[in-house]
């Protein structure tokens, strides 16, 4: 420790750091403030487990590692074993009395498309006596956007990570507007989904299957680095990925009946990519499920009432509080009264360090979600923070090709009060709505305080 | 024609921001031309064709500043202005700057510092130490209220890691020549600390700068690292740090009273190393800090100085009033001096040094002569001439009225106030051994439990002067015993606020004795503090020990009129006692009150 020239990191009383100041030397002050209200003795004792470290390395290095690869698209029933009057849904667990309208809104949609109800009206009526079960995605190995209302007849992507062999699936994208994912359900939104699954599934699934017969599995790592070097930042903004990736599939579609339509489809809905990003972050953070002392955040979803979250350490436990409602920019004449609180799984993006951590990827977006240039570079520096590390292969041009701030730590979150930055569409809140606007949203910091309050409790009592 | 060409390695500023600073730099009045550039070779090259001279070496990874200017003050002037610039923050929303980061975790990972000194709440502390600890980098821990199950964790994880922990609590250190917490400036030299104890370790730096002798390196460890608890832990590491380190060439090891264990795997493993290690392990029949200093001072060869000391007014003598003219010279004037005090006033010129030589055997010390001249060691040990002329310290009727009502003190009671654990400890064991059970009350000012949500006391000195002014009124306080602690983030004039309680105390009839732990290289003045508080009534004492000595005879309970006679002197041969009942023969001894 004598070798070199002392440089010193200070942290605490300013008078200590201005006698260094007066002494010349070297200093970086750390801009401290005490962890959220509740968390001290959590997290110390979260730090002290001598699991914590090797924990955290082991699931950071799955999150990190993992080499999501497009396989397959086919129906949510084979894929996901759903059978009639069965769906999954965005967030943590919710009943019918305290869903949102979006969801509500969504569930009737998906009533109504698998058949079990012929008017909106019965199909309420079904779902509030129960005639249907509904369970999170999260726990079926899927994520849905927004409402993420999942049925039997509908059409998913199947994503597994080549390196950790897990796999991971997610419904195909809607477009935007009337859709049924920000919880409409008139009979355009219907329609379309039948298109999705007689026309644009199975000419999908034909496309991947050649592909990968020819040149193997798509590698969505790689395309999703090459997008956010083209201005996505794969939650939000998702053109470049969306091109990319019809890109790479026009050949193998080229050929297949009602092909124009599929290609007119991808190329009008800028987000099409989004529902293939996130299976690729589900993937990648399931990998680092289940790693006893973990702080990493495996899960951040919302349902439209509640924002929860799952730890690596914590198992399938969910930690909630009240979902925020967005701040954004409205479409049309819609304003923040049609809100409704943050809904959906697709803050599994940035669970793996894309979406709002990756803002600093893509300033043509950041007066949508925010503000200033400066802005979005900042977000994305805030969170490294939070962050365990820089993803190896997403990384960010105007950073220096620095990597994403990758692996949240619940505990980071709960020392600095630092909370994720999450981008997001805003869904109205009356369902049947659709999409109102666009935005930011805060989550709740209640949510992560329990979360490591506890993993504290499952530190088993050290000796001496 | 002043022209300033240099190349700082560690920064890094985009070429825009630097045309810019160029740019600002030459407009400037009395600048003729200016280049601030990273160090490629295009712009070195630049740099030679303006004519400037550019070191050897320099990288695009360094930044090349060369400035030419009418004179050196102009020149001066855009070197400020520069430095200005390259230390500006980018404005808040301006993507282009860090934000602070917020956890030493995030510091370390941006390269921060190669030493972490963290003092947050102690509750807090754990989390950011453990950043510290996890990223490869030795951690001061300043901050106390600590659990000992965390400082237990943090230090096993210290083994681990390979890096040292300094704290919890740990007051002081200095490493590589920086203070980092309380730290006294004190010269570079062959003396290695290793502290489990802040103001201890405070004390025998300063001693040791007295005598002209200089440390390596200060390495606290934090007060209850000596306990069977934590074990020794960073004491033991610390130890094998200074070993290994080619600048040290004698440790002392300093603690509070260790836990008997601790102390004998301290005392086994110095006994195993190479460097010599004097053990300062305060206890019942220990050495105190001054003897182990003097200790260490011989074994390095060399020679042990009179401590400095300021002896109090005697009684019947009113303290002087701040702005009356100093008495010169003074230290001839002091009789009650006892052999070996000395004086520290280098504001009185027949104190320094290259002076004409005082009347043998009254030369006071100076800690500012370094090194110490082998030959000033047998003056101090001599008996200063006790002449006619010695007022105004001469007794009562000396000169200066007295205050009305001022009392011959006959009141006993010991209270020591103290802002430094070790110190307070260190008086408590010398009092005690002097007067048993009678030994009075010691407070430490900067336990835990005083310091829990509020500042310690050398930084924030609030409670204790309440305490002291609460003393001063209390008949059954006859001797109040304090430290002031001076140094790096210690409160800038200790003494402005202790002055007039001081003479508060000595106006109700009690004796104020104070510890002044400092160097002359301080921030707040070492002599300009004793002169302070020595006007205001108090017998000052740069040893603790020497100053518990003579507060704990001082409030001997005696038969014979107070005070009692000034000791003998020593025999120069003679090693110093290990502290006794009443004064000891050695250099360190106090003096005895006036009228002797």
């Amino acid at each position: 420790m004598f070798g070199q020239e002392p440089r010193v990191i200070t942290v605490g009383a300013a008078v200590l750091g201005e006698a260094l100041d007066r002494q010349a030397v070297p200093r970086t002050a750390v801009e401290w403030r005490p962890p959220l209200d509740g968390t001290r003795e959590a997290v110390a004792r979260v730090l002290a487990d001598p699991r914590h470290a090797p924990a955290n390395r082991v699931a950071v290095e799955r999150l990190l590692n993992a080499r999501p690869v497009l396989m397959d698209v086919c129906p949510a029933r084979e894929a996901l074993g759903l059978g009639g009057g069965e769906f999954l849904h965005a967030g943590p667990p919710i009943g019918w009395e305290r869903a949102s309208g979006p969801l509500r809104g969504a569930l009737i949609g998906a009533a109504l498309y698998e058949g079990l109800a012929a008017t909106p009206e019965e199909a309420g009526r079904l779902l509030e006596r129960g005639a249907a079960r509904w369970e999170p995605c999260h726990g079926h190995r899927a994520v849905g956007p927004m409402a993420g209302v999942v049925s039997p007849s509908m059409w998913v992507a199947e994503v597994r990570d080549a390196e950790g062999g897990g796999t991971a699936y997610c419904s195909l994208n809607e477009g935007l507007g009337r859709v049924l994912r920000y919880g409409a359900y008139g009979p355009e939104v219907i329609g379309r989904l039948r298109w999705m699954s007689e026309v644009l599934g199975p000419a999908l699934r034909e496309a991947v299957r050649a592909y990968s017969g020819d040149r193997g599995p798509l590698d969505l790592r790689n395309l999703m680095a090459q997008a956010l070097q083209m201005g996505d930042e794969l939650h939000n903004r998702n053109r470049a990925a969306t091109s990319l990736l019809i890109r790479e599939l026009a050949p193998y579609l080229a050929q297949r009946p009602r092909a124009r339509e599929v290609l007119e489809f991808v190329h009008g809905n800028d987000h099409f990519f989004l529902n293939l990003a996130m299976a690729a972050a589900k993937a990648s953070a399931d990998a680092a499920r289940d790693v006893p002392g973990s702080s990493l955040v495996v899960a951040m979803a919302r349902n439209g009432t509640d924002f929860g979250v799952q730890l690596s350490g914590t198992g399938d436990r969910w930690f909630t509080a009240p979902a925020g409602t967005p701040d954004g920019l409205y479409l049309g004449s819609y304003g923040p009264a049609d809100a409704n609180p943050d809904i959906g799984d697709s803050t599994i993006t940035e669970t793996a360090g894309l979406g709002g951590f990756a803002m600093a990827a893509a300033p043509a977006i950041v007066r949508f979600v925010g503000g200033e240039v400066g802005d979005a570079l900042a977000a994305t520096r805030r969170m490294y923070e939070i962050t365990f590390s820089e993803h190896p292969a997403y990384q960010i041009p105007i950073l220096g090709f620095r990597g994403t701030p990758a692996g949240i730590d619940a505990v980071m979150i709960a020392r600095t009060g630092l909370l994720p930055v999450v981008n997001t569409g805003i869904a109205g809140r009356v369902a049947g709505t659709g999409q109102v606007g666009a935005g930011l949203v805060e989550p709740p910091a209640a949510a992560f305080a329990q979360a490591v309050t506890a993993l504290a409790e499952a530190v088993p009592s050290q000796e001496g | 024609m002043s022209a300033f060409v240099e190349v700082r390695g560690g920064i890094y500023r985009d070429s825009v921001g630097l045309l810019r600073i160029s740019r600002e730099l030459r407009e400037r009045d009395g600048v003729e031309t200016a280049l601030v550039a990273m160090a490629t070779g295009l712009n070195r090259a630049m740099a030679e064709g303006m004519g400037f001279a550019v070191p050897e070496g320099a990288g695009p990874g360094e930044l090349l500043v060369a400035i030419r200017a009418r004179d050196d003050a102009a020149l001066e002037a855009a070197r400020q202005a520069l430095d200005a610039m390259l230390a500006e923050r980018p404005a808040a929303s301006g993507g282009n700057g860090d934000e602070p980061p917020r956890t030493v975790r995030a510091a370390a990972r941006r390269g921060g510092g190669n030493l972490v000194l963290v003092s947050v709440p102690g509750e807090h502390a754990f989390a950011e130490a453990l950043d510290a600890v996890e990223a490869g980098l030795d951690v001061m821990v300043f901050s106390d209220n600590v659990p000992v199950a965390q400082e237990v964790a943090l230090k096993r994880r210290a083994a681990e890691r390979g890096v040292l922990v300094m704290g919890p609590d740990c007051g002081t250190a200095i490493v590589g020549g920086v203070g980092l917490g309380f730290a006294n400036v004190v010269r570079p030299g062959p003396v290695g600390v290793v502290a489990a104890s802040g103001t201890g370790a405070q004390q025998v730096a300063c001693l040791l700068d007295h005598a002209g002798v200089g440390v390596s390196h200060v390495l606290g460890v934090g007060g209850r690292d000596t306990s069977a608890e934590v074990g020794g832990a960073s004491t033991l590491r610390a130890l094998d740090l200074l070993e290994a380190d080619p600048a040290t060439r004698l440790i002392v090891v300093v603690s509070k009273p260790p836990a008997p264990g601790v102390a004998a795997e301290v005392r086994r493993r110095a006994a195993a190393m190479a460097t010599p290690v004097v053990p300062a392990l305060l206890g019942p029949g220990e050495d105190d800090l001054t003897t182990a200093v003097e200790k260490a001072l011989r074994a390095l060869g060399a020679p042990v100085p009179a401590w400095p000391s300021w002896p109090a007014p005697p009684y019947g003598d009113a303290p002087r009033p701040p702005k009356a003219p100093r008495p010169a010279p003074r230290a001839p004037a002091s009789p009650p001096h006892s052999p070996g005090s000395a004086q520290l006033n280098p504001g009185s010129a027949p104190h320094s040094p290259g002076s004409a030589p005082h009347s043998p055997g009254s030369a006071p010390h100076s800690p500012g002569s370094a090194p110490h001249s082998p030959g000033s060691a047998p003056h101090s040990l001599a008996s200063p001439p006790r002449g006619p002329g010695s007022a105004p310290y001469g007794g009562a009727g000396a000169g200066v009225p007295p205050y009305e009502g001022v009392r011959v003190p006959e009141r006993r009671g010991l209270r020591g106030l103290f802002a430094g654990g070790t110190l307070c400890a260190e008086a408590e064991l010398i009092a005690r051994e002097a007067l048993g059970e009678a030994a009075g009350s010691f407070t430490d000012f900067g336990d835990d439990a005083f310091t829990r949500g509020r500042p310690h006391p050398m930084i924030d000195p609030g409670p204790r002067l309440e305490r002291l002014a609460a003393d001063a009124d209390d008949p059954a306080c006859g001797v109040l015993l304090l430290d002031v602690v001076l140094g790096h983030a210690a409160e800038e004039d200790p003494a402005a606020r202790l002055a007039p309680l001081v003479t508060r105390a000595r106006r109700n009839g009690a004796h104020v004795v104070i510890s002044l732990c400092g160097a002359r290289g301080d921030p707040q003045d070492l002599a300009r503090q004793a002169r302070a508080l020595n006007d205001a009534g108090a017998a000052v004492f740069a040893s603790n020990a020497a100053a518990a000595r003579h507060a704990a005879l001082l409030a001997t309970p005696a038969k014979t009129p107070s005070p009692p006679p000034a000791p003998a002197p020593p025999s120069p041969g003679e090693p110093p006692p290990g502290g006794g009942p009443l004064l000891g023969p050695g250099p360190p001894s106090a003096p005895g009150p006036g009228g002797g």
